[in-house]
């Protein structure tokens, strides 16, 4: 019975499927979603007291921040579900999602870079949270290109998804950083204890924004899993009859 | 679930494990090393350090003064006071009862010359009419 389950839900061909009659349901709101939320955030909600206009970029660089790391724990649960039950869809999807990983922990340093000329006065300093960002980045790349360097792609697949479980470590640390040491970047405004640190006016927007970024990046991790699912299974018949 | 199953399931989470101990141990030895900068409380008053370090706190309230190009300001900790001097432009959210961070070293009379400053801001946001 639940072995029924995880086949059918493990078919790289029901999953396309699947991908492709809902993908306008992801897609269509997240275009609309992350204009609306981005439009809020930059022309309706108030500047900040101290900042000024310039903390606007937070709507862009906290739900990239965010995604950064919660895409590597999904990555992580896929590793763990590829090396257990041996499932290659999720192997396949794991090394999807390391693209989109890649892009956003980018975006993330990017902007964080760019906020960080007008309020502290420097865009790169080593402490612990951007440093530790910076190691998830090349966390990202190095699971890219470990999977991209062997023929056999089985065996791409296996070490790819234990060096991923490896990885896992450093996200507490991101997550901590700013508690454990000295740092430059500032604590979290949003925590699940306390009250948010941020303005109503400012934080829904905020909240649209982390939302929008959410269906964003699953139609882009969609597209790109559809790239590398056909790549890999260009040989099976299902494929050839595709579209 | 399966013998087989079962088996790699133990080996992630020894895998897991194993890692998040070793990366434990890293830390805790590495410990303050990882801090950005000093606090003036962290420094020894007789005994200075004399090479290029981070310093880190509060700006004290009324301490901020301009000499020619220079800023002259108090560091706080709340516990110890530190002097120093910076020859040249901080930036805009550098003002006093906030924080910052500065790169330099200590000249002979026990003030901290800064050679950058950076400006810390807190966590909170709200607009300007809130402020007040």
């Amino acid at each position: 019975m639940s072995n029924k389950i995880i086949n059918r839900f493990a078919s790289a061909k029901t999953y396309i499927e699947t991908c492709d009659k809902y993908f306008l349901f992801v897609f269509i709101p997240s275009a609309v979603l992350i204009i609306t939320g981005w439009s809020w955030g930059i022309f309706i909600a108030p500047p900040d007291a101290v900042q000024g206009d310039a903390y606007r970029i937070i709507y862009l660089h906290v739900p990239t921040s965010i995604y950064a790391q919660l895409i590597y724990w999904i990555m992580a649960a896929w590793s763990a579900i590829y090396l257990i039950w041996r499932v290659k869809l999720a192997a396949y999807l794991t090394i999807s999602a390391a693209y989109v990983g890649l892009l956003v922990t980018f975006l993330a340093l990017f902007s964080g870079s760019i906020w960080g000329i007008p309020t502290w006065g420097t865009w790169w300093q080593w402490d612990a949270r951007i440093t530790s960002t910076l190691i998830l980045f090349l966390m990202y790349l190095g699971l890219i290109a470990l999977h991209d360097s062997f023929n056999n792609q089985n065996k791409a697949d296996n070490l790819m998804s234990i060096l991923t479980i490896v990885g896992c470590v450093n996200l507490p640390i991101i997550k901590k950083s700013v508690d454990w040491w000295s740092t430059l970047h500032q604590p979290a405004s949003i925590t699940l204890t306390d009250n948010p640190a941020i303005d109503p006016a400012m934080l829904y927007p905020l909240i649209l924004c982390i939302v929008s970024f959410g269906f964003v990046l699953i139609s882009m991790g969609v597209l790109v899993s559809k790239i590398i699912i056909f790549n890999r299974e260009k040989n099976r018949n299902w494929v050839k009859n595709y579209g | 679930m399966l013998p087989h199953r079962k088996k790699r399931l133990q080996n992630i989470l020894l895998l897991l494990g194993s890692s998040f101990v070793g990366i434990f141990l890293i830390l805790t030895a590495l410990n303050s090393q990882l801090d950005l900068f000093y606090s003036p409380s962290e420094l020894n008053k007789n005994n200075l350090p004399q090479e290029r370090i981070k310093l880190g706190g509060m700006v004290k309230k009324g301490s901020i003064k301009y000499e020619d190009t220079k800023v002259l300001f108090v560091l706080t900790d709340f516990e110890e006071d530190l002097d120093i001097e910076f020859d040249g432009i901080p930036p805009d959210l550098f003002k006093e009862d906030s924080g910052a961070v500065m790169l330099g070293s200590f000249d002979g009379n026990g003030v901290f010359v800064a050679e950058e400053v950076f400006a810390k801001h807190d966590e909170n946001y709200m607009p300007p009419e809130l402020s007040k």
